[in-house]
């Protein structure tokens, strides 16, 4: 190909990749009307939407998983269409998942080229080859660790590295990136920077899915908006302002600022004293109390989920006393846990939280089904009561309630888990990352909510690790470190600096605040 | 598109009723069932008599009962393929007792106890010690089954009290057997169970997310370790009725019925892989299998030709909706 070297923003360039009336419908759902995407060589173009956009659908059609029920796709200027993934793949459209699939029990170099490894001449793969070129590419974007390192030793950080090393080994055009920031630390999302900037060099067209509006203007060249799976508008992201982009977004505009907490706080109502686990934490002690919400802010792999599970039952502490309202409590079991009124809402949505398969109404009723039935028996009449009022309470987006949960976006995936938890009347709610990919539209119905939650008496703990969520939601923060509680501050107290400090463990206020 | 701010309103149902029943498997395999009766009576002279339609319930009605837990367990993502071996051992054991005079109530209480014993053997391994069942119960199909054989050897055990062949020749009615009542009573237990009950839809949960259920508060492993007591109780039954229907236990009684009982549940449209599947729709495979073995049976096919059949019966029916979809894709293309 003959690009120029980092071309600047042209509008006589023509698309690579051209999207043109593309529709997808599922069952009782349009994913996709009639939108139109254009990919341009050497550029960023951003795909912008909230949850249920239809961004997620788009990327499974340019990737060959999902074929289109109408529009065309062109690639410089030709029809073409995919029939598997196989075939994008051929016509060098790769891309890295929000949710990456690879392959723990293989090594690094296997995982980056499965399904294309180089072969001998004998049709053997050629081990030595693949570990030279798996080492190359890795020295390339910087990978601290070897090729011939297993999957599953290495932190979901470095995964990714795995994912976009192998989106980089087939020769790919199009590069698609969705979400692709969101488990990295601030020093690896600088280095993903750099690596775009490098593929944009060469002339890929990239597709860039992201909620985080900074980034976007950082390195995007060009915008698409959806709404609702409907094209709304695009353009070049020097033309436009992230206040006019939101209002795109969500057809309104959204004050960001976060709810005004004017909720009381009353008793204690949850008491932990020395949580204690062989591997993951050690002395958790806390209080909390009515109508709260205590935020726990800490680095990923502090030990803030393993506790949070222990606390719900999942996993046993080998130590520690758990108080409800004054009475010491054993919880063995989720179920006891429930039983108790402590509920979690987990971080994983697709395998802990929505059980895809089951229905919407059978998702929200599976822990109150007690109530919902009578001597063990089901009643459905019950259910649907009870599915429907906590569906509208939480908004819910869905073409009828005896869907499979499975087909919804996941932003409405954590409706349902949420109206589940809220169905069983609980005391204690516990968020973990509740705002993790989702976009600002959900975000600020989330945190609207809590608040809300908090005002009618319930007590909410919140796992967060964005800074805004946690200073602007929480009444008192802990920040854990290395599995144990490294500070506890109030409201007046907390600061970007301070939070970050405690953290990471850095006593002088002068450096490393990133870490 | 609705305004975002307006509450919005989710019906309860995606499809009408109606509709749901005409597209589901059972109704396909009702249609199967159908025509299949429709053949066999015009194809021997033999098949519309009541007595004979009477003996062909005894091709399924043992395996049916234990196929009703078999489909809870398959649903729930687990399954047991040690249940023919469990009626051996069962069966065994009965014929053990009867040596030492045991009557007819004691032979039942028996036959039950061992089943319910081989069903928390197999749930211990299972549940408690999270082994894939699987390989568990490949393990005590051999196990149970090796028992039967280290007592009997070649020797079988015979002279079953007279009271004791109520079972499984016994008639409650003209053409009924005792075993028809059974299966009907049995297979109404399950529906209930697995459609109408807190545990049923406990099971359904478990098969589709067993993690999900878990932090849902449901306790997995009791729903699980309960379905393997059942199957074993099932098998407990089966092999009462099967021992009392034969006269005698051999070692080899019941062999390569776990086969017969999986291709039963997975034909009635129970997913292999757990999640999904009826008790109205194993009750018609219990049907069609039990039919299609009859009808071959007048017809004087052998028995060989007719385990083809089956085998062919199962891929068809599994095949046919999958076939139905990508014809259906290839015209819209």
């Amino acid at each position: 190909m003959s690009t120029r070297p980092a071309p600047a923003v042209s509008p006589d360039v023509s698309p690579m990749v051209s999207m043109d009336m593309i529709t997808k419908t599922f069952p009782g759902v349009k994913a996709l009307d009639e939108v139109k995407l254009d990919l341009y060589p050497g550029q960023v173009t951003a795909l912008v939407g909230e949850n249920g956009a239809g961004k997620s659908t788009t990327v499974k059609i340019l990737t060959g998983i999902y074929q289109p029920n109408g529009g065309t796709i062109r690639i410089d200027g030709e029809p073409i269409s995919f029939a598997s993934p196989n075939d994008a793949a051929k016509a060098g459209i790769t891309a890295i998942h929000q949710e990456t699939v690879l392959f723990d029990e293989l090594s690094v170099a296997e995982n980056i080229y499965i399904g294309h490894a180089p072969r001998t001449r004998f049709g053997l793969i050629d081990t030595a080859q693949m570990h030279r070129n798996a080492g190359k590419l890795l020295a390339d974007i910087g990978a601290p660790f070897s090729s011939h390192t297993q999957l599953r030793d290495l932190g979901i950080a470095s995964k990714h590295l795995v994912a976009i090393a192998r989106a980089l080994s087939v020769d790919a055009r199009v590069v698609i990136m969705d979400e692709p920031t969101a488990a990295l630390s601030h020093k690896e999302i600088e280095e993903l920077y750099e690596l775009v900037e490098t593929l944009k060099s060469q002339g890929k067209a990239i597709l860039f899915i992201s909620h985080k509006f900074d980034e976007i203007f950082r390195i995007a060249d060009r915008y698409t908006v959806f709404r609702d799976g409907a094209f709304v508008g695009d353009g070049r992201i020097s033309d436009i302002s992230e206040g006019e982009l939101v209002t795109m977004m969500v057809g309104r505009s959204v004050d960001q600022i976060f709810p005004q907490s004017d909720h009381d706080i009353g008793e204690e109502v949850l008491r932990v004293v020395g949580y204690d686990h062989p591997t993951e934490f050690a002395d958790i002690g806390f209080t909390l109390n009515c109508g709260e919400i205590l935020g726990f802010y800490g680095l990923v792999g502090a030990g803030r989920s393993e506790f949070m599970q222990a606390l719900f039952g999942i996993t046993k502490p080998s130590k520690g006393v758990c108080l409800v309202n004054g009475d010491i409590k054993v919880i063995r079991s989720p179920a006891d846990a429930v039983s108790n009124g402590i509920v979690y809402v987990p971080e994983d949505r697709g395998k802990q939280g929505a059980i895809i398969g089951l229905p919407i109404f059978q998702n929200i009723t599976l822990p109150s089904l007690g109530k919902t039935s009578r001597s063990g028996f089901l009643k459905l009449a019950e259910e649907f009561k009870l599915a429907r009022e906590y569906s509208q309470r939480l908004d819910l987006r869905a073409a009828a309630l005896d869907q499979d949960v499975g087909n919804l976006s996941g932003g409405n995936q954590q409706k349902v888990v949420i109206a589940k938890w809220l169905a069983t009347q609980p005391q204690v709610i516990i968020l973990d990352e509740p705002t993790k990919g989702i976009d600002i539209g959900s975000k600020a119905a989330v945190h609207e909510f809590m608040s809300e939650l908090a005002a009618q008496g319930l007590s909410v703990i919140m796992v967060s690790s964005e800074i805004p969520e946690i200073i602007g939601m929480s009444d008192r923060v802990i920040v854990m470190r290395d599995g144990r509680i490294a500070a506890e501050l109030s409201k007046g107290e907390l600061s970007p600096e301070t939070l970050v400090r405690h953290a990471a463990g850095i006593t002088s206020s002068t450096e490393g605040a990133a870490a | 598109m609705t305004d975002a701010t307006q509450t919005r309103h989710v019906p309860d149902h995606l499809n009408s009723r109606a509709t749901r029943i005409f597209k589901s498997w059972e109704a396909l395999l009702l249609a199967v069932a159908i025509a299949i009766f429709v053949i066999n009576s015009f194809a021997s002279p033999y098949f519309l008599s009541a007595w004979n339609l009477s003996d062909a319930t005894f091709n399924f009605t043992e395996k049916a009962m234990i196929a009703f837990a078999m489909a809870l367990l398959i649903i729930s993502g687990e399954i047991d393929l040690s249940v023919a071996s469990i009626i051996a051992l069962s069966s065994t054991a009965m014929g053990l007792a009867l040596q030492y005079g045991a009557g007819t109530p004691e032979l039942v209480m028996i036959g039950l106890t061992v089943g319910l014993l081989c069903g928390a053997f197999n749930g211990f391994f299972v549940t408690v010690l999270g082994l894939p069942s699987i390989v568990v119960t490949i393990g005590t199909m051999s196990l149970f089954r090796g028992i039967s054989y280290i007592i009997l050897g070649d020797d079988a055990f015979r002279g079953y009290p007279a009271s004791f062949s109520w079972f499984g020749q016994g008639y409650i009615y003209w053409v009924f057997t005792v075993e028809m009542l059974l299966f009907v009573i049995i297979a109404i237990i399950y529906g209930v169970l697995l459609h109408k009950t807190n545990f049923g839809r406990a099971v359904y949960a478990i098969g589709n997310n067993p993690t999900g259920a878990l932090f849902s508060g449901i306790r997995v492993a009791r729903v699980k370790f309960i379905l393997f007591l059942l199957t074993g109780l099932m098998s407990g039954i089966a092999a009462v009725c099967l021992t009392s229907r034969l006269g005698s236990t051999r070692p080899s009684i019941a062999t390569g019925m776990e086969l017969e009982v999986v291709t039963m549940v997975v034909l009635g449209g129970v997913n292999i892989l757990g999640g999904s599947g009826t008790i109205p729709g194993v009750v018609i495979a219990a049907f069609v299998m039990g039919l299609v073995t009859f009808g071959l049976g007048l017809l004087n096919v052998p028995g060989i030709v007719m385990s083809i059949f089956i085998g062919l019966l199962l891929i068809g029916v599994i095949a046919l909706p999958r076939l139905w979809a990508m014809a259906a894709a290839g015209r819209k293309a």
